[in-house]
């Protein structure tokens, strides 16, 4: 039987940490996606950068839970000063996940991050988001030229050995993804990146994308029903927990949602959570679609 | 050396064990298992585990069983002996690109179709964890992790802190997993380990035809001289040493035999040259680096 919250929500638990996200740039980020399910732009300062120091404490917390993994996400990750360091303390604890839109990214930085990755035995993996296989289909969504800005720091990646995973939002009919991820894949051949690795998100209609399209519906939504026979591992929120500068959220979709902020440390954040929100919506129908294929968690 | 079984000592039962062999993942490979389980008895091996998934990618599924039974492999259950004895539509491995799907699937019709109903029985009663005690060390077997069959445990995605919690909760001070299809360890703390012990069904990946299984010994037959040697507790009466086994095969017959029942030129491919063909898209950066695609 699964519990609710008093507006009927179903209440999921977190069975385990196994990856802890940090809003590492906060809502800034050097673009303006009008798609973006947190609104990020080079001016929204509602969430702030981690420093280091942050970062470090919480690495340090993470252990004793048992943490697998560690994802990095803004904003723009690379616009925070502290980025390569902070990169380079993660790795000594585990694996590292960075969300990039690839147009800031630097050959000396990329340098030294291959080398950290090399000391240790863990993986660093680059999420580059660019919304479809031409500047045709993403710059109007991701702005001027941010295609071709992108696919340069596809380049540098694979010049400094890493093999990015390239993350598009559909927001084209999903009859048409077979079709797309193959142009795709031809597009990344043509630039020297021969083991293309993709991986396809669902639109998050909140944040600018509400705007630019529509909201959910009043009745899409998790009901408690719904949770039968339903495997909650699909729920990053079973198995995740955000770290932002305004304290540990439930999960880095529904920063804009006040009742997402659990509490300040790790301990706070470790409750149940209520399904209320339209996005919650989202991730049931699509499941695990935050984290890396290589960990995709399903029971 | 004093071994008991489900993780119970009992004083009576003593029974002289020289070195454990672990085979993971046969993916219908008898002709490997047949030679990892020669070459395992020809280092003195006389307990031997294998940590599930018999069937998948090669020829005749039946052609394992009688191997495993004749030699008497103590043997864990793995998402697609799951499958396969609960017939389900699909093996579980829980793959995420269309094109891994595809060929998953036709292997796993294909396996399905030619294993008999008491082997799929057989597998359906299998355990999913086996756990024993030997010279005062808890092992536990699995499949994917201690908490979940299909779990993928890689090395550069898993941290250290992540396996010491696993390793906390199975209360076990060595966890013996496979499905990922390649080798690894990592040492925990006080001697502790989690190892992937590889698979016998297909090449890992490297260039080289050789598949992988792992023998581990504990106690007086420890060997003090391997580079992984460790003393299992500060006074240093307990010891552990693993060691990985490359296994040569006649992979050149497999591949005779796998054209011959008309299964993909692509699992053909792998078994030939060690290379993967399919199945890259679940594998870490840093893994698939390795591979040639």
């Amino acid at each position: 039987m699964t519990k609710t919250s008093f507006d009927n929500a179903p209440c999921v638990e977190l069975k385990s940490l196994d990856e802890l996200w940090f809003q590492v740039s906060g809502t800034l980020c050097n673009l303006e996606c009008s798609h973006c399910f947190i609104s990020c732009s080079p001016h929204n300062d509602k969430f702030g950068f981690l420093s280091l120091e942050t970062v470090a404490g919480m690495l340090e917390e993470s252990v004793k839970w048992g943490v697998r993994e560690y994802y990095f996400t803004g904003g723009e990750p690379f616009l925070n000063r502290d980025m390569v360091p902070i990169l380079e303390r993660t790795l000594e604890y585990g694996p590292a996940t960075v969300l990039t839109n690839g147009t800031v990214l630097k050959p000396e930085w990329l340098e030294r991050l291959a080398a950290a990755e090399k000391r240790g035995v863990y993986c660093l993996e680059f999420r580059v988001s660019i919304d479809g296989p031409t500047p045709e289909m993403n710059d109007p969504l991701r702005g001027p030229r941010t295609f071709e800005r992108a696919m340069r720091g596809v380049g540098l990646l694979v010049e400094h050995d890493f093999l990015p995973i390239i993350t598009m939002t559909r927001t084209w009919d999903e009859a048409d993804d077979h079709r797309i991820l193959d142009a795709f894949r031809q597009v990344l051949a043509d630039h020297r990146c021969a083991r293309p690795r993709i991986k396809l998100l669902p639109r998050l209609q909140i944040g600018a994308e509400q705007r630019r399209t529509e909201g959910y519906g009043e009745f899409d939504r998790v009901t408690p029903e719904m949770m039968d026979g339903y495997d909650p591992s699909q729920l990053i929120c079973t198995h995740s927990r955000v770290v932002t500068d305004q304290g540990v959220f439930v999960c880095p979709i529904l920063l804009d949602s006040p009742d997402a902020r659990l509490g300040q440390s790790l301990a706070d954040a470790a409750g149940p959570y209520p399904l209320r929100h339209g996005a919650c919506f989202t991730c049931y129908q699509y499941g695990a679609i935050c984290t890396n294929p290589s960990s995709r968690n399903t029971g | 050396m004093n071994v008991a079984s489900g993780g119970t000592q009992h004083a009576n039962v003593e029974v002289r064990v020289l070195r454990f062999a672990f085979f993971g993942g046969v993916y219908n490979n008898y002709l490997a298992l047949d030679a990892a389980i020669r070459d395992a008895r020809g280092r003195g091996v006389d307990r031997l585990y294998c940590l599930g998934d018999f069937g998948a990618f090669g020829p005749h599924p039946d052609r394992v069983f009688p191997l495993l039974h004749d030699a008497g492999v103590e043997c864990v259950q793995g998402n697609y002996d799951n499958s396969i004895g609960n017939d389900l539509d699909d093996c579980q491995c829980g793959y995420t690109d269309p094109r891994d799907n595809h060929f998953a699937q036709i292997s796993y019709e294909y396996t399905y179709e030619n294993t008999s109903r008491p082997n799929r029985e057989w597998m359906r009663g299998l355990t999913q964890q086996l756990q024993f005690a030997a010279d005062d060390i808890r092992f536990l077997l699995c499949h994917g992790s201690p908490r979940r069959t299909n779990e993928f445990l890689w090395e550069s995605t898993t941290s250290t802190a992540f396996l010491e919690r696993r390793q906390r909760e199975a209360r076990a001070d060595v966890i013996l997993a496979t499905h990922t299809g390649l080798h690894w360890q990592r040492p925990l703390k006080r001697g502790r380990r989690f190892v992937n012990v590889g698979v016998l069904g297909r090449p890992e990946n490297d260039g080289t035809t050789n598949v992988w299984y792992t023998i581990v010994r504990t106690g007086s037959d420890a060997n003090p001289d391997s580079p992984d040697f460790v003393q299992t507790d500060n006074a240093g009466h307990v010891a552990l040493d693993v060691e990985f086994i490359p296994v040569a095969y006649d992979h050149r017959r497999l591949a005779g035999e796998m054209r011959q029942e008309g299964i993909p030129e692509e699992f053909v491919e792998t078994i030939l040259t060690g290379w993967w063909t399919t199945c890259l898209e679940i594998l870490p950066g840093r893994e698939r680096r390795r591979g040639r695609f």
